[in-house]
């Protein structure tokens, strides 16, 4: 028997040395698509857990089309063909196509077409988007855009592991952006809790004191807590110290963000109550109408803006814009209509015209119901009024709110130039303080009732373009503001503009204090109860109208 | 070529439907009740399901109706006001003489004609998830129970998703309340900690959510995964997900999942501010199925319009229709006694591939879905039970009504008390 040595195979090694040199590079890389291909036919009957992980043996193949795949797979454009179970990568998935684009996943090369309902997506579910977004932000660090790097690190952060921390390491050695390197040191300092040295975990602690972000406060909270046997996790005392000093700063700064929020979510919903209100306190203060149908107006304006967007598909973000000045015509001219043929035989005659309005009221809501059908309608809200303004981790503003609050303040202060600067301003003023007078100085007055009728209207239109920003636009959108309009009227000062103002504004700053701890519902109780008891020492509202003073008010 | 088809079919049926009154008027005819509102708030959602009944009423009457008979509709209109309910339902009951009716959407209107139905000794069904804890002699409840809905809803966020922090957030009255009373025993249960749900209740249409997401996204940053379980009452829904969108809390942060936003609301809505949201359902247009195809097309014929959707009520009296015609054919009479003899145990299939049986505590079984709204409207189902589950009329986790069981078969009782062994004589609270 003999032993077969190294040295007698010798050109067996060579040639097989050879053999491998002279492969060409497609067919390795022809292996590694050949893998790549096998890991993304596993997504065909995965479950979403089973997804998950082969996402992440996908991402381990190091192939260069994982995260084109994992994109597609997170953006609903990952399928699979029926007739060969195929998968494929589709261009756009949008359901007007009529047949999709098809781009093989290893190759990212156009495969032709398909039918849409030849195909079946691969479905994902909020776990696995959420993996996925994290998983492909280790992709995005490398961006050229500093705002994506940001968005990547944030991403990170929601979940650290070896391998993210790995890729942040190298990435702070070469990130030149301060606020994308603020972001990695945050994420490297939460890693180097995790140290040995317990110094390395002060000076971590210490970085992360002035981080305002949910993950280092709870992950600092951590450190102060004590296992079963009543050990603290942080055996540190100098980290633990730190950690309490860093979370006491935090709180501190996150009770001043709350307070500042709860003001302006009350200063916003109470320019919403007093845009909503404006309307009526013209007409009320001058014309001494009460306009039951002041709701309906609001939902007018609403349906106005439905409307622009309908005629400007294509132009969504300016279709607000130009929804304002159609609504003050819209609903200016439906209001001047109810004052001409119904209201100006009613004046004086207050219950009538509280009968007689409420009636218009249910004419309005029918007719929309007739013409739109009485579900709701769709308005998009354009996008530079979405989203949010972020201060910090800890304190961000929404811009729809923001715009309201503006959009308020700017209609309040065009009314009060058009009341105190034009000769139609003045004629109301002089009708709302002394008709008859007026009337012997020469003022039209029914003109000029008119007229507060048709300003009054149109506001509410224009406060209905706001409001359909915030609820839904359907026939009932009026019911739901006219009893908080009122509210905010008699608590303001009747005819009052500024009472209006202030009142709107401190019933909006008052119910939102108390929501937190009552409830919304208790929360409006005690409003209304607040405002009955007002009501009860102060008849007038918070800036009574009495004769001259007005004017000066 | 198919589409051709239906469509010819679609017009000879929608011919016959409309010659059937005058036709069928002379003979003697069955007469089926639609108590729904066809005006008022609730008629978005309630106008379909009469367009639902008379869809099957129209597929009946093709196939040479029950017993050797013609099915007649007689639809009146409630206009979403519970009193008018009860007037309507007696109208129907004694002056038409229905032999069914089907109707209801909202527990108070289902409350309100209770006294009427057991009076006259009607038969009602039901259609809509709802609150349970009810089991009436005349009614057969085809939506679902909160062992049907709410109940497995948990389950999925619990152990699929690894929720650990609940936020029980609803409108209020009685639904939500007696819906969270249920899943707060049920999540104390499962040993969720006090601190770890968080209950909240605003009042009907509430469109300042602010404060409400503000105080949810703090409470779901505080390490653990957390979920909103939303029993919102409809109109209050749109502006809630806006401001979840506007204060960017992504459903991949805190999911919300819904037990009454289905297909039919979410038609008129711009969804992308709701994408990867979660509803629990016993059935979604989406799921694909021999029977729910034919159902979506036949549907959309009827209703002569390609955009119109199908939801859960809408199957619910789909099978609750198919039940009682089954039953009406092996009691070989629609007297009521006789019908509701017959239906415990009445099986017809479903529109997602499984089977409904009728329970002896008149509910049915149904299998239970979990979807995720996707941004055209529709819902992917992300998980669904194994099988049916039967409906529970008395929730087992509330201490008022664990010993409760409703039985019409054997103990002929709606309201059994198996410790102390009374049928406490009303068929409801």
């Amino acid at each position: 028997m003999r032993v077969v040595t190294y040295g007698e195979w010798q050109p067996l090694w060579l040639l097989l040395a050879v053999c491998f040199l002279l492969l060409p590079v497609a067919a390795n890389a022809q292996t590694a698509d050949d893998d790549f291909r096998a890991v993304v036919a596993e997504f065909g009957d995965a479950n979403f857990r089973e997804k998950e992980s082969v996402a992440e043996r996908l991402l381990e193949t190091g192939h260069a089309s994982a995260r084109a795949v994992l994109t597609a797979l997170l953006e609903d454009r990952f399928f699979f063909r029926q007739q060969d179970q195929q998968p494929f990568i589709v261009e756009s998935s949008d359901e007007n196509l009529s047949s999709f684009a098809l781009i093989d996943p290893a190759s990212l090369e156009a495969a032709g077409t398909s039918e849409p309902d030849q195909l079946d997506r691969v479905i994902t579910n909020n776990r696995l988007r959420r993996f996925l977004r994290i998983t492909i932000a280790r992709f995005a660090l490398s961006s050229p855009d500093a705002d994506v790097r940001v968005d990547a690190v944030k991403q990170m952060l929601r979940s650290l592991d070896a391998a993210s921390i790995e890729l942040l390491r190298e990435r702070a050695i070469e990130e030149t952006n301060s606020s994308v390197s603020y972001e990695i040191d945050t994420a490297l300092a939460l890693a180097a809790l995790d140290e040995d040295e317990g110094s390395a975990r002060v000076a971590a602690i210490n970085t992360l004191a002035d981080r305002l972000s949910p993950e280092v406060y709870n992950r600092l909270s951590l450190l102060l807590e004590r296992d079963e046997d009543g050990n603290f996790i942080e055996g540190n005392e100098d980290a633990r110290l730190a950690a309490t000093e860093a979370i006491r700063r935090i709180d501190a700064a996150r009770n001043v963000y709350s307070i500042i929020e709860t003001a302006f979510f009350g200063l916003s919903l109470g320019s919403v109550l007093a845009l909503a209100a404006i309307g009526l306190t013209i007409t009320f203060g001058v014309s001494g109408v009460i306009n039951l149908a002041h709701g309906e107006l609001l939902m007018l304006g609403a349906y106005t803006t439905y409307v622009v967007q309908l005629a400007m598909p294509n132009h969504i973000d300016v279709s607000i814009l130009v929804a304002i000045p159609a609504a003050f015509l819209v609903t200016g001219a439906v209001g001047v209509l109810i004052e001409r043929s119904i209201i100006r035989f009613l004046y004086g005659r207050p219950l009538e015209t509280l009968l007689a309005t409420f009636g218009v009221s249910l004419l309005l809501q029918q007719f929309v119901r007739s013409v739109f059908t009485a579900n709701n309608r769709p308005v998009v809200t354009p996008s530079w009024m979405s989203g949010t303004l972020q201060f910090n981790e800890a304190f961000s503003l929404t811009y729809n709110r923001m715009s309201i609050v503006l959009f308020t303040l700017i209609v309040f202060a065009i009314l009060l130039l058009v009341l105190k600067r034009t000769r139609v301003g003045l004629e109301m003023r002089a009708v709302s303080q002394n008709r008859l007078m007026a009337r012997a100085l020469g003022v039209r007055s029914e003109w000029v009732d008119a007229m507060t009728f048709g300003l009054g209207a149109g506001i509410a239109g224009v406060a209905g373009v706001a409001l359909s920003q915030l609820t839904n636009v359907g026939p009932n959108l009026g019911q739901a503001y006219i009893v908080d309009s009122f509210l905010v009227v008699v608590f303001g000062g009747v005819g009052n503009i500024w009472g209006t103002l202030i009142g709107g504004m401190s019933l909006g700053i008052v119910n939102k204090v108390l929501e937190p701890f009552a409830g919304a519902v208790l929360g409006k109780i005690f409003v209304l109860v607040a405002v009955i008891l007002f009501i009860q020492r102060r008849p007038r509202g918070l800036f009574p109208q009495t004769g001259r003073a007005a004017e000066s008010s | 070529m198919t589409l051709k088809h239906t469509c010819l079919i679609a017009c000879i049926s929608l011919v016959i439907g409309l010659g059937l009154p005058v036709a069928a008027g002379a003979q003697d005819t069955i007469k089926v009740g639609v108590l729904h509102s066809l005006s008022g708030t609730m008629a978005i959602s309630e106008t379909t399901l009469k367009d639902t009944i008379l869809l099957m009423i129209d597929e009946q009457n093709k196939k040479g109706g029950l017993l050797g008979r013609q099915l007649e509709a007689v639809v009146v209109d409630p206009a979403s006001d519970w009193p008018l309910f009860a007037e309507r339902a007696r109208e129907l009951l004694e002056s038409e003489g229905v032999d069914v009716v089907f109707g209801c959407w909202t527990s108070v209107s289902r409350k309100s004609v209770l006294p009427v139905f057991e009076e006259n000794n009607g038969l009602l069904f039901y259609p809509v998830q709802y609150e349970g804890e009810e089991s009436s002699k005349n009614v057969i409840y085809t939506g679902a129970a909160p062992n049907q809905q709410a109940i497995p809803a948990i389950d999925y966020l619990m152990n699929e998703v690894g929720i650990e922090r609940w936020v029980l957030e609803g409108t209020d009255y009685v639904y939500p309340r007696t819906t969270n009373r249920i899943l707060e025993a049920y999540l104390q249960q499962q040993g969720v900690a006090d601190e770890d749900i968080s209950i909240n209740y605003t009042p009907f249409g509430h469109s300042d959510w602010q404060t409400r997401v503000s105080t949810i996204r703090r409470f779901g940053s505080a390490g653990k995964a957390t979920a909103v379980v939303s029993t919102i009452n409809g109109d209050a829904n749109v502006p809630f997900y806006l401001e979840l969108a506007n204060q960017e809390v992504s459903a991949e942060d805190i999911p919300v999942i819904a037990f009454s936003v289905g297909e039919e609301e979410l038609s008129g809505l711009d969804t992308t501010p709701l994408v990867g949201h979660l509803a629990a359902w016993n059935y979604f247009q989406s799921i694909s199925s021999p029977a729910n195809s034919a159902f979506i097309s036949q549907w959309k014929d009827f209703v002569g319009s390609q955009d119109r959707t199908t939801n859960d009520p809408m199957e619910a009296h789909f099978i609750g229709f198919n039940l009682w015609a089954k039953a009406v054919e092996q009691a070989g009479t629609t007297d009521v006694d006789a019908v509701l003899e017959a239906l415990p145990g009445t099986e017809t299939p479903n529109l997602t591939g499984g089977i409904a049986r009728v329970l002896p505590n008149h509910h049915i079984t149904k299998p239970v879905y979990i979807g995720e709204v996707r941004a055209n409207g529709q819902f992917d189902v992300v998980w669904q039970t194994d099988g049916t589950v039967p409906g529970d009329a008395w929730s087992d986790f509330l201490p008022v009504s664990e010993d409760t069981e409703a039985d019409w078969v054997n103990r002929n009782c709606g309201n059994y008390n198996t410790q102390t062994n009374v049928c406490s004589g009303t068929a409801y609270q």
